[in-house]
């Protein structure tokens, strides 16, 4: 429950970030929250060398209305996001989700960026975010480019993200219809990480910790896009995932969830709209 | 009028709610000023011989002093010979061949075992060197719950021929009691193991003080904690002293002084060195000693009148790695088997079963929650079996109210009860017969959540080892304060509150004035502690007696001062005033009666001890609402009769219901301590370990119920561990209840959803 030992910055700009993390290479990692990060390094899972505290960045703080989108900073704490009157009214699914991480106490301090960063497929906000067809900013020494929520996560704990890249913004287009949403995270305690969570915009269907990523249920929104009904598409939105079994559950009671779930979610995602 | 019974707010809280506790980690004495810190390296096998240790590499890191390993210990005397064990008050281990070394030597029985430790002028030095202790293992087969213990393919304790230390089974079975039965039933129940979980983790710090060897603990009984460490380090009791501080609680789990935090003392003493340590959550939950752990086969049979005639119990007892308290968990279970019902015939059996896991002891309740826990799931049982509502099943199986004092078929005897009474009242609290609507009509429409009702019905045996009785000193000084000195240990529950209203009452000193000490040999060499639900019941009874005592003497003293006869001398306890009958003038105060005696002090130092147990009891129901689709349970409302004789306090006495309650609720719903086949916890971390939290629990429906003992001057029982023992069984019920329409008749604990979705999907498959 103590971490090896490591060198610690504290950056006072997205720049000084950067160079930063050019300087000390692989053996840096960004902190931002911390609530994903210090645990691993508390039970000796991450080692990393030198931590770069991004935390107090409040360039990267905000939550802005660009018309058709609405970019939101790296480091706005998920309170922030629960709380914003902008996306209650036009992506309330995202404010709602927000308000689900953890405790209170995690909300004021884990970003919304350090979620997606860390590419955790039990993370509550990578699902939402697919579902919300989001794109990611992300900068590096090179320059800044985007990189749509789709193709981001590529396996456990592995993102798009290139070493000394720095996730900045995330970019999420205002839904067509914003009340047809749902978001159904299944817990055994109200502070757990979900065994399964269903999160849905539209016809579009993110998947939590029903694999190494977070992911679409590809085959249910088929069966949707197929004009098949809700139950329908319900019964096949486990397939093409691999989700793995621990103490918590195994992998079958997993995919009897997400079927449960995913059906639930669209029904209420329709009684909504 | 009486401050007893009343609601006074506890007087630790402005304390603990602003600057906070001391605990042994906050600990500035300056005598601890620049102690070293010491980590410990445990065991990252569950069954393995050390084949090697090397420290050097640990030894070149900054800060380290030193890596002690059991090649270091040629100071301590020999392990005790081989006994039944036993105790709840001072835990007995299986001596001879089952002994447990304090670091291991030769080999190591389960993973957190400690093996070396590491001393260094800082914590975090500690953490990192070590990780650098290389120790070479030679891997043996883990023997993984109590059932491939009994098997005993692999045996952990070499010189044995079993992994059975302690057992209690009959030569031969008579089933004959249950021939004559319209029906029997029989079922595995697994009551699983949990961790003890207090907020505050173990922490011990030692140093030499005045020649002294003195040792701060996080513990339920400092007198013990001496105790125990005079015989582990074969020193005399008087070259010790144990101080306690704050105690950020202890569920049984902090009973005495345990294996890790004797090394510490040892540690101090070898290298003469003052030493800290305070575990991390981590560490805690495989080092800590864990609770329940029992395997039970209940058979129960009657007839379809609702009678119960037989009932019988088989435990196993998975104790962990060492055999710390020999046969007393399911000793006591066998004891309490029959609970609140007059059966004709009760038979039990236990066997204790070492297995490569973290050591077994009390945890709330103790062996009481067990045997509630089984009996309360065979009457549901009997009931479904037989068709029958289950509060009818135990009304009709209740001992009766006039036959009190009862003697079981077990061995204990009853002392007061009314256990009919505590049903119906817990019942029409909680709107029994509009529940059974409710879930009729849910049932009928069909959806996905189904409502679950539980009762529980229970007994609990509390002072188990009432003899053993309490300390108190009570001191009236010449300023008109009191102190009282008890062995009563407090931890959380409220002790500074209860005794200073126990001397108001009885002395008419204002609560304010009166200060409580504990926790301290050298000021209170002899006590016993806090366990078992015994402190106000004993430790009450013996500052209430204290203080009468003190009101005799200084009615003696008021009377030589006032020229008076001693019979004509009364206390005002509204106002403290001493005074001859009928003559106001007269009054004399506390602080010029006691500046009267010799000394300037009133002094009374007494002992209080009981004759016999007392056998708390109470009703419970739950209601649950179980989604049938995924199996998942929420617990809606907890309704409770806790009767423990009449309440000093219902701040206090509410407070230990909640918590019980609570922590009953964990064990039904949420928590459970795991291993996978090769030993290696799985569950050593909050993320893990399903500790339960307020989101999970209503708020509770507490009813009141009074009825006294005659066993000691107060008329109490005990309350600590009674919401723990009613709750369990009564949440348990209730989710099996709620899918019992499907074709589910049993769902071992905890029933978390994935459990719960099996037993649907496994009955719908039938």
């Amino acid at each position: 429950m103590i971490p090896a030992s490591f060198a610690y910055h504290r950056a006072a700009s997205a720049d000084e970030a950067l160079s930063l993390a050019a300087e000390h290479g692989e053996d840096a990692k960004f902190l931002a929250g911390g609530h994903s990060l210090l645990p691993l390094m508390k039970l000796r899972f991450a080692a990393p060398e030198v931590i770069i505290d991004i935390g107090r960045l409040s360039e990267l703080s905000f939550i802005t209305d660009e018309g058709s989108a609405i970019r939101i900073g790296a480091l706005t704490r998920h309170h922030d996001v629960e709380h914003s009157e902008l996306l209650a009214r036009e992506i309330p699914l995202l404010a709602h989700a927000a308000g689900q991480v953890g405790d209170p106490q995690i909300r004021h301090r884990g970003t919304i960026g350090g979620s997606v960063a860390h590419g955790d497929p039990a993370s509550d906000l990578p699902a939402v975010l697919l579902a919300l067809d989001a794109t990611f900013v992300a900068r590096g020494r090179a320059g800044t480019r985007e990189i749509p929520a789709g193709e981001f996560f590529r396996s456990l704990f592995e993102t798009a993200l290139e070493p000394g890249e720095l996730l900045t913004e995330i970019v999420v287009p205002k839904p067509a219809n914003g009340a047809a949403w749902s978001f159904q995270k299944f817990t055994k305690r109200a502070i757990d990480w979900a065994i399964v969570g269903v999160a849905v915009q539209d016809d579009r269907i993110g998947l939590i910790n029903m694999g190494s990523v977070p992911l679409r249920a590809g085959r249910a929104e088929a069966a949707l896009a197929a004009g098949e009904p809700v139950a329908d598409a319900a019964a096949v939105a486990a397939e093409g995932t691999s989700p793995g079994s621990d103490i918590h559950a195994s992998r079958a009671y997993r995919e009897h969830l997400a079927r449960v779930l995913v059906g639930r979610a669209l029904e209420e995602a329709r009684s909504r709209s | 009028m009486s401050i007893l019974g009343t609601r006074v707010i506890r007087t630790e809280d402005p304390r603990l709610l602003t600057v906070g506790g001391v605990y042994v980690d906050d600990l500035r004495a300056p005598e601890l000023e620049g102690a070293a810190r010491l980590t410990f390296v445990r065991s990252t096998m569950a069954h393995a011989l050390i084949t090697g240790i090397d420290a050097s590499e640990a030894l070149r890191e900054p800060g380290v002093a030193a890596v002690l390993t059991a090649g270091d210990m040629d100071d301590l005397p020999p392990p005790p010979p081989e006994s039944e064990g036993g105790g709840e008050g001072g835990p007995v281990p299986v001596g001879g061949p089952w002994s447990e070394p304090l670091l291991a030597a030769d080999r190591v029985r389960f993973v957190g075992e400690p093996i070396a430790v590491v001393i260094t002028d800082g914590g975090y030095q500690g953490e990192d060197a070590a990780e650098l202790v290389s120790v070479d293992y030679e891997p043996l087969p883990a023997v993984v719950g109590a059932r491939a213990a009994v098997a005993g393919e692999s045996l952990l304790f070499p010189g044995t021929s079993s992994n059975v230390p302690v057992s209690r089974v009959p030569d031969s079975v008579d089933d004959s009691p249950f021939a004559g039965c319209d029906v029997v039933v029989e079922q595995d129940i697994v009551n699983q193991r949990v961790a003890c979980l207090p907020m505050e983790s173990r922490a011990t710090a030692a140093a030499y003080v005045n020649g002294k060897l003195t040792i701060w603990h996080s513990s339920q009984n400092a007198q013990l904690c001496r105790l125990i460490l005079a015989g582990a380090l074969g020193m005399a009791p008087d070259q010790m002293r144990v101080i306690v501080p704050d105690v950020g609680g202890g569920f049984g789990a902090k009973v005495g002084i345990d294996r890790d935090a004797i090394i510490v003392a040892w540690a101090c003493k070898h290298t003469g060195r003052a030493l800290r340590w305070a575990e991390t959550r981590s560490e805690n939950l495989v080092g800590m000693t864990q609770g329940r752990a029992q395997l039970h086969r209940v058979k129960i049979g009657g007839n379809r009148d609702g009678r119960i005639l037989a009932y019988r119990l088989d435990v196993i007892q998975d104790t962990g790695a060492y055999p710390r308290t020999g046969g007393f968990l399911p000793g006591l279970t066998c004891l309490m088997a029959p609970g609140v019902y007059d059966l004709p015939e009760v038979q039990t059996s236990f066997r204790v079963a070492v297995t490569n896991a973290t050591p077994v002891h009390a945890y709330r309740g103790a062996g009481r929650p067990e045997a509630t826990a089984a009996i309360e799931r065979a009457v549901d049982l009997f009931a479904a079996e037989i068709g029958m509502d289950p509060a009818e099943v135990r009304r009709r199986n209740f001992v009766a109210p006039d036959k009190f004092p009862f003697a079981t078929k077990t061995g204990a005897l009853y002392d007061s009860g009314e256990y009919g009474a505590a049903l119906d009242k817990v019942l029409a609290a909680a709107g029994y017969g509009e529940l059974r609507a409710e879930q009729k009509r849910r049932r009928e429409h069909g959806g996905p959540r189904q409502l679950g009702i539980g009762v529980s019905t229970y007994v609990e045996i509390t002072a188990a080892d009432a003899g053993a009785g309490e300390s108190a000193k009570l001191v009236v000084a010449d300023d008109g304060t009191a102190t009282v000195y008890t062995g009563s240990s407090a931890h959380g529950q409220g002790h500074h509150t209860a005794w200073a209203m126990l001397v108001q009452d009885e002395l008419g000193i204002p609560m304010d004035k009166v200060t409580v000490i504990h926790g301290d040999t050298d000021l209170i060499p002899d006590g016993v502690g806090t366990y078992a639900s015994r402190s106000l019941q004993l430790g009450g009874s013996a500052v209430h007696k204290a203080a009468i005592e003190v009101k005799d003497e200084g009615r003696h003293q008021a009377a030589e001062m006032l020229e008076a006869a001693e019979a004509d001398i009364v206390l005002d306890t509204d106002t403290g005033l001493w005074q001859v009958r009928g003559d106001p003038d007269t009054a004399l105060t506390w602080a010029q009666v006691a500046g009267h005696a010799s000394g300037g002090t009133l002094i009374a130092d007494v002992r209080f001890s009981a004759d016999r147990p007392t056998f708390p009891f109470g009703a419970h129901v739950a209601v649950v609402e179980v989604d049938t689709e995924t199996g998942k349970v929420t617990l809606l409302r907890h309704v409770t009769v806790d009767d423990a004789g009449p309440v000093l306090n219902p701040v206090l006495a509410e407070g230990q219901r909640h918590g019980g309650i609570a922590q009953g609720a964990a064990q039904a719903l949420l928590e459970e301590v795991l291993y996978d086949a090769d030993g290696n916890p799985l569950t050593s971390t909050l993320a893990d370990y399903a500790a339960i939290t307020a989101t999970e629990l209503p708020s509770f429906e507490l009813v009141s119920s009074e009825t006294p003992t005659t066993l000691n001057p107060l008329g109490v029982k005990g309350i600590g561990e009674a919401g723990t023992i009613g709750s369990t069984p009564a949440i348990q019920n209730a989710v099996v209840d709620a899918v019992a329409h499907l074709g589910v008749r049993h769902i071992d604990m905890p029933a978390t959803p994935e459990r719960v979705w099996a037993a649907i999907e496994e009955a719908r498959a039938q």
